[in-house]
């Protein structure tokens, strides 16, 4: 009775502390997004008061500002969200279609010094790519794809594969050669079994892979404030240094911009979530 | 018709060679079991049959025809896997349909035949549902229904029923013998079981270190083993061997002190010294008032026994002759102690000889 009692309270004390842990957790990964969401919605001399205004004011004028016109403190939020979405969506698609070749032929295909390219494709990854931007830049600018998309594109491929083809190497690696055995075996050419049986079972990797290239591009700022300087290329971490000037910064102004960033990837994120959920489908085979 | 021919096929992986250059010659209809330890080379032979695997050296012809160079899917064979290898992601009724969809069959055509296979199969309540949502016989079922849809020239099975329980297998084994008599196909199939090879086979071909050593029907691998090692590859409990050495020319000294006679059908074929290995199954030595009633010349021993092992309709009683462990057979057993001395019979006439140094048997 007492030892029941004792055992009790001891799960309860432990459910409580991982409660705890996880929020302290969570709030570290959310406050700052939800301070720049509150903070678009406050006007200037809130967000700046000392000591802070625990009451905020609601407005809208940050939103209102960044969509009017050149002089008013407007920027081009359309060109910079088109440019993002080219350049991501794009960039995102090569990589996946290269990354997944790639895995794939990691996964199922022995060839001389595999090994050692991908352990290369790793330390490729480890190369921050702030180091890149002086190179790139020069050679850019000497071929004449500065302030492209296409460059930014090309970019971003390189920055993506490598990660792709890692995380789908894993999802290939787990579904057994049989399954394309069997495919083959049942009238489909090699190509086929992987379209018809291969690639469906590896989607939610695939899907993983995909989100991981997207958020990479979509948010990626240091190279790309180098490559690009005019509207037509800009993305919107880029559009973001608008609002600063030589000695201010308009920090709702920026916030508003970062929310309007934030919502697409989250959204992106929730319709492919159940994908990424749904996890590897196993039991075709014996586990 | 559908024969499958194998002629001097030889696999390398890399500079390991995995297959020796076997010939195998498969009737039309036949069902045919190749045997053999772990690593010995059989999936191998096999997924060079099915075009899952380069072939090294050799030639492979499938009803007359070379296939050597043809991809698996212009082969017309099925198989079915050891992990069945059912695709996750379609239900049951579209893993069995499959290979008729991409052979872009008429809907109404595809529906005929998954039907009949599941109804031979007896898979109609599950035709809805997703391989994870089924048992691993049921599974089995399923990638067997899979591989009948097609009505392929030959069936290969690499040993498609060592991941279920042994009750599951007995079953199982007798649905696959039933599969064959009502489709009549030319199978090929693959296990490292010995039980399985015996009771399913026409004809068994026995490898070892991607050699064949022995082809035949059951009952002649059974009954006239090539060498020691098929000797005591096939039947249950192995055959017992005990080391001798030939004195004159009709006796066998064997280590310990013990002569028994040469066996008939060895006589006039071993000479005098000869190192050997001699041979005799359990069911040849049994204890008195326990034992077989046959004629034939027999040999008299007392034998103490170190352990046993009751099976209800006989026992294995393990003893000892000259030194060397054997298993002997109890007939309508009654309870034996460790330690009890029985008065055995052996049964010459059913004993083999084996060269020592060959291993091969020394038979007229
Ligand atoms: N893909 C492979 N690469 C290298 N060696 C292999 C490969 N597959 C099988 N082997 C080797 O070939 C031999 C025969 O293998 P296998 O045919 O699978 O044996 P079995 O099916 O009789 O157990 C083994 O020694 C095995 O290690
Ligand atoms: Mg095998």
């Amino acid at each position: 009775m007492d030892r029941n009692q004792t055992h009790r309270n001891r799960k309860r004390a432990l459910k409580t502390l991982h409660f705890i842990a996880l929020f302290a957790t969570m709030s570290v990964i959310c406050i700052p997004g939800l301070w720049i969401v509150l903070n678009s919605f406050r006007p200037t001399v809130e967000i700046m008061a000392k000591p802070p205004i625990w009451t905020p004011t609601f407005t809208l004028d940050h939103y209102r500002a960044m969509f009017s016109g050149a002089g008013e403190g407007g920027v081009p939020v359309f060109s910079y969200f088109r440019n993002s979405l080219i350049v991501s969506v794009v960039s995102t698609a090569i990589a996946i279609l290269i990354g997944m070749s790639g895995g794939y032929a990691f996964a199922r295909y022995r060839f001389k010094g595999k090994a050692g390219y991908f352990v290369g494709l790793m330390l490729f990854r480890a190369v921050p790519g702030v180091a890149l931007s002086l190179p790139l830049f020069i050679v850019f600018a000497k071929v004449g794809i500065i302030d492209t998309h296409f460059g930014l594109i090309l970019v971003y491929v390189a920055l993506n594969v490598p990660f792709t083809i890692w995380l789908t190497d894993g999802f290939f690696r787990q579904i057994p050669k049989e399954l394309h055995e069997a495919a083959e075996i049942d009238g489909c050419t090699r190509w086929q079994a992987f379209w018809k049986v291969e690639f469906p079972v590896a989607r939610s990797g695939v899907a993983s892979a995909a989100i991981f290239a997207f958020l990479t591009s979509w948010n990626e700022f240091a190279l790309a404030s180098q490559l690009t300087r005019s509207v037509g290329s800009k993305t919107m971490p880029v559009g973001l240094l608008d609002f600063t000037a030589e000695f201010t910064i308009n920090w709702g102004g920026m916030c508003a911009l970062a929310v309007l960033m934030i919502v697409p990837a989250l959204i992106l994120t929730f319709i492919v979530q159940k994908h990424l959920i749904a996890g590897l489908t196993f039991g075709g085979v014996k586990g | 018709m559908t024969e499958v021919n194998l002629s001097k096929v030889v696999k390398f992986y890399g500079k390991h060679r995995a297959v020796h250059g076997i010939d195998l010659a498969i009737h039309d209809g036949e069902f045919v079991v190749l045997v053999g330890p772990s690593g010995c080379g059989k999936s191998t032979t096999l997924r060079m049959i099915a075009g899952l695997e380069d072939i090294s050296d050799g030639e492979v012809s499938i009803g007359g025809r070379v296939v050597n160079d043809l991809p698996p899917r212009e082969r017309n064979i099925s198989m079915v896997f050891q992990n069945y290898a059912l695709y996750p992601h379609m239900t049951v009724r579209e893993n069995l349909g499959f290979s008729l969809k991409v052979a872009k069959k008429e809907e109404t055509e595809i529906e005929k035949a998954v039907d009949e296979a599941a109804g031979i199969l007896g898979l109609d309540e599950l035709m809805e549902r997703k391989p994870a949502e089924l048992s691993g016989g049921q599974r089995q079922r399923v990638a067997m229904g899979r591989a009948i849809v097609r009505h392929p020239d030959v069936f290969l099975f690499d040993e498609p029923l060592s991941n279920l329980d042994a009750k599951l297998r007995t079953q199982m084994r007798v649905e696959i013998k039933k599969l064959h008599q009502k489709v009549g196909n030319t199978i090929i199939y693959v296990t490292h079981d010995q039980v399985e090879a015996m009771t399913l086979a026409d004809r068994i071909v026995l490898m070892q270190d991607g050699y064949i050593v022995q082809v035949g029907t059951p009952l002649e691998l059974f009954n006239a083993p090539v060498n020691t090692f098929v000797a005591s590859f096939i039947g249950s409990p192995p055959m017992n061997l005990i080391d001798g050495t030939v004195s004159g020319t009709d006796t066998i000294k064997l280590a310990g002190g013990l002569d028994v006679p040469v066996p008939a059908a060895a006589r006039g074929q071993v000479t005098d010294g000869q190192k050997v290995q001699f041979g005799f199954r359990a069911d040849n030595l049994m204890p008195e008032g326990h034992a077989v009633q046959e004629e034939g010349e027999k040999a008299n021993l007392e034998l103490t026994v170190t352990l046993t092992e009751p099976l209800g309709t006989e026992t294995v009683l393990f003893t000892d002759i000259a030194g060397t462990e054997v298993q002997a057979k109890m007939l309508n057993p009654r309870p034996v102690r460790p330690g009890e001395v029985l008065k055995f019979r052996l049964m010459l006439d059913k004993c083999h000889v084996f060269d020592a140094n060959t291993t091969e048997a020394i038979r007229g």
